[in-house]
């Protein structure tokens, strides 16, 4: 194909603007690459140099920052268990059975989680955590979370598995297997990348939420990451940007690391009906 | 093997009846198609077999046994999905296996029992693919292997063959015949091609619209549609249907129409009957009992040429008599037909088939 001139300028000047555009998108991240090795990092961009992995020393020395990454771990995959569990059964319970207004209830349930996890329902919140008794345990937090992320993974998973024609479970019925078998044996199997991709989601708003453990959670051995992160200020309130940055890309590693085992395993492709 | 049986059965759906008040007797052995056309309640009926549906009112009996309200799984049936239904997570040899592994049989023996019903299939070689590394034909094959793989009272299919390109269904119809000889299975087979219920069964119940219009042999139904839906709807092409003006002559019945000549038929209690409610009359010709008429025939329809269209060992000639009433004849011949814009076609009296203003067939003389 021959270019035009004014389409080829066209073109140039678009590349040109697509690659500043990504420049900048690129030098916080390259940042974030840089500044866990550089013993002497600032807020601007440098190369370290040397190289050095003493930042991450520091922080390994402090315990109150490694207990918290335990604790975010707990939280999150406490609340993705029962997030995944219970968003499972729901949203095969919605899908599959004639309950009349099912529809309804969904887009209630769905319109009601956004305020839930949000701040307006905090005061509530705190109201009930405490009046359960629950102040200052991870179960407070599991259970917040849980009841946010769980409408929406519902909502997710229904539509997933309403895609998933009903005739397996009926053919495995017909063969002989009771509907509690014919689930676990045949529907779980085939909605399974669903709910990975619903555990993922809600393993990386768990993980990466400041609000909700900070008003829930009292004693610092409780805290998760994204909260201990704010012990890396000096006395005065500046922040000690190397150690930051180094606990930062630790802080991140899990989730990255979950994105790449499920897209090794399952590659983010469903396998819902069969070619007719 | 056993018995299936209908007793009033309805299901509706709000206030829709997919199935309205139909009651049948299915013998132990005997392969029925459901025959009709889409939306007639042909599925649901099945379904409600299954037990994946239950009856609106009604009881159904398998084997003389009340099973009316009982979970699928406790019926003891087996099922070939339209859509087949595989499990796109297990290999062919656990596909085919599973109605055995909820059974409780080990996995050795029912991985050995999966592989004798494969190769008789003749897809025993292919026990280690899963069902999306597979063709069409054989993941139909696929689907027919785990419902034979244990011995069911009954065999349900739903249209199995419907998403089979023509050459593997002709292949797989014969198949299906040849397995109802050798097991004589109970069969309820849902189609809406007439030819494959006609090779196939050894009755049809034929649907309308949640009523079975005639439940009989393929040879009944052909020779003695009930009205004229089972008549324009079995045969291919079907029975050709025209409006006739009947009047009773000299004690014989003479009809009249556009282009259509007739010798007087004999007059029956029936026929008298059907012109004392109405004049109004059809008469049914089937295409194959249509020829070019040979001079001087008495009995004959004369309208423009509409269509010539040969297919090999057979031409279908359809003549235009107006309003889109167009009648086809198929002829058994492999040479082309020289015709002019003008066609005479001509059958014999033995082959008039009458049908009463409201479509019901008049039974002719000694039925
Ligand atoms: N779950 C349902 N809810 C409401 N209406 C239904 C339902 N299932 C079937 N119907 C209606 O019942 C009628 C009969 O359906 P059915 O599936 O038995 O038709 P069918 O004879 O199998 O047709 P086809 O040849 O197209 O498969 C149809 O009009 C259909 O729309
Ligand atoms: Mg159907």
């Amino acid at each position: 194909m021959k270019l035009t001139i004014p389409a080829f300028v066209g073109r140039i000047a678009f590349s040109a603007l697509a690659a500043l555009i990504g420049a900048i998108f690129a030098l916080p991240l390259l940042w974030f690459l840089f500044a866990p090795f550089n013993a002497r990092a600032e807020l601007g961009l440098a190369l370290p140099d040397p190289w050095t992995l003493n930042n991450f020393v520091t922080v390994f020395g402090n315990s109150y920052a490694v207990q918290a990454l335990w604790n975010s771990f707990i939280q999150a995959v406490g609340g993705v268990i029962l997030v995944g569990a219970a968003a499972t059964l729901a949203a095969y319970a919605l899908s599959r059975s004639s309950i009349p207004g099912k529809g309804a209830v969904t887009y209630i349930l769905l319109l009601f989680s956004s305020v839930v996890s949000g701040s307006a329902a905090m005061v509530p919140i705190f109201l009930i955590v405490s009046a359960a008794g629950l102040m200052d345990t991870h179960l407070a937090v599991i259970l917040t979370f849980a009841g946010g992320l769980l409408p929406t993974a519902m909502f997710i998973l229904r539509d997933f598995i309403d895609s998933i024609p009903k005739s397996y479970e009926e053919s495995a019925m017909v063969a002989g297997a009771s509907p509690v078998q014919a689930f676990f044996d045949v529907a779980l199997p085939v909605i399974r990348p669903g709910i990975v991709v619903v555990v993922v989601w809600g393993f990386v708003n768990i993980w990466g939420s400041f609000l909700i453990p900070f008003i829930l959670l009292r004693s610092d051995s409780n805290m998760p990451a994204s909260v201990a992160i704010y012990s890396f200020y000096s006395e005065a309130g500046t922040p000690i940007v190397t150690l930051l940055a180094a606990y930062s890309l630790i802080y991140s590693l899990p989730v990255i690391a979950l994105y790449l085992f499920v897209s090794w395993k399952f590659g983010f492709r469903f396998f819902g009906g069969i070619k007719a | 093997m056993a018995s299936v049986e209908f007793k009033n059965v309805t299901k509706s759906f709000g206030e829709f009846k997919a199935v309205a008040d139909v009651s049948f007797d299915i013998a132990d052995g005997e392969f029925v198609c459901l025959l009709g056309p889409s939306g007639c309640g042909k599925t649901t009926s099945l379904r409600m077999m299954a037990g994946l549906e239950t009856p609106s009112s009604g009881k159904i009996l398998i084997g003389g046994e009340e099973v009316t309200h009982l979970h699928p799984k406790d019926r003891n049936i087996a099922m070939v999905f339209q859509d087949y239904a595989l499990y796109p997570h297990m290999n062919l040899a656990d596909n085919i296996a599973y109605p055995l592994k909820v059974r409780g049989e080990p996995v050795a023996q029912r991985h050995a029992r999966a592989k004798e019903v494969a190769d008789v299939l003749k897809i025993g070689h292919l026990m280690d693919r899963l069902p999306s590394q597979i063709s069409g034909g054989q993941q139909q094959r696929t689907s027919l292997a785990r419902a034979l793989v244990y011995p069911a009272k009954v065999y349900l299919f739903d249209e199995p063959l419907s998403n089979l390109d023509a050459k593997l269904r002709l292949e797989a119809r014969g198949f299906l015949n040849h397995l109802q000889r050798d097991m004589g299975m109970t069969a309820v087979y849902v189609t809406h091609d007439q030819a494959e219920a006609m090779a196939l069964a050894t009755r049809i119940a034929v649907m309308d619209q949640g009523h079975i219009v005639q439940f009989a042999s393929p040879i009944e139904i052909y020779r003695r549609p009930a009205t004229t839906f089972v008549a324009n709807f079995v045969g291919n092409p079907p029975m050709n249907l025209v409006e006739v003006e009947g009047a009773q002559v000299d004690g014989k019945l003479a009809l009249k129409a556009e282009g259509l000549t007739i010798a007087g038929l004999a007059m029956t209690d029936a026929i008298g009957k059907a012109l004392t409610a109405s004049g109004k009359l059809t008469l049914g010709l089937r295409p194959e009992h249509l020829g070019i008429a040979a001079a001087g025939a008495v009995n004959t329809i004369t309208a423009p040429l509409f269509a010539n269209e040969n297919m090999g060992p057979e031409s279908l000639v359809t003549v235009d008599r107006g309003d889109s009433a167009r009648v086809t004849a198929r002829i058994f011949t492999d040479d082309h037909l020289d015709l002019s814009n003008v066609v005479t076609l001509g059958f014999s009296a033995e082959h008039v088939h009458l049908f009463d203003s409201a479509g019901k067939r008049i039974p002719a003389l000694g039925e």
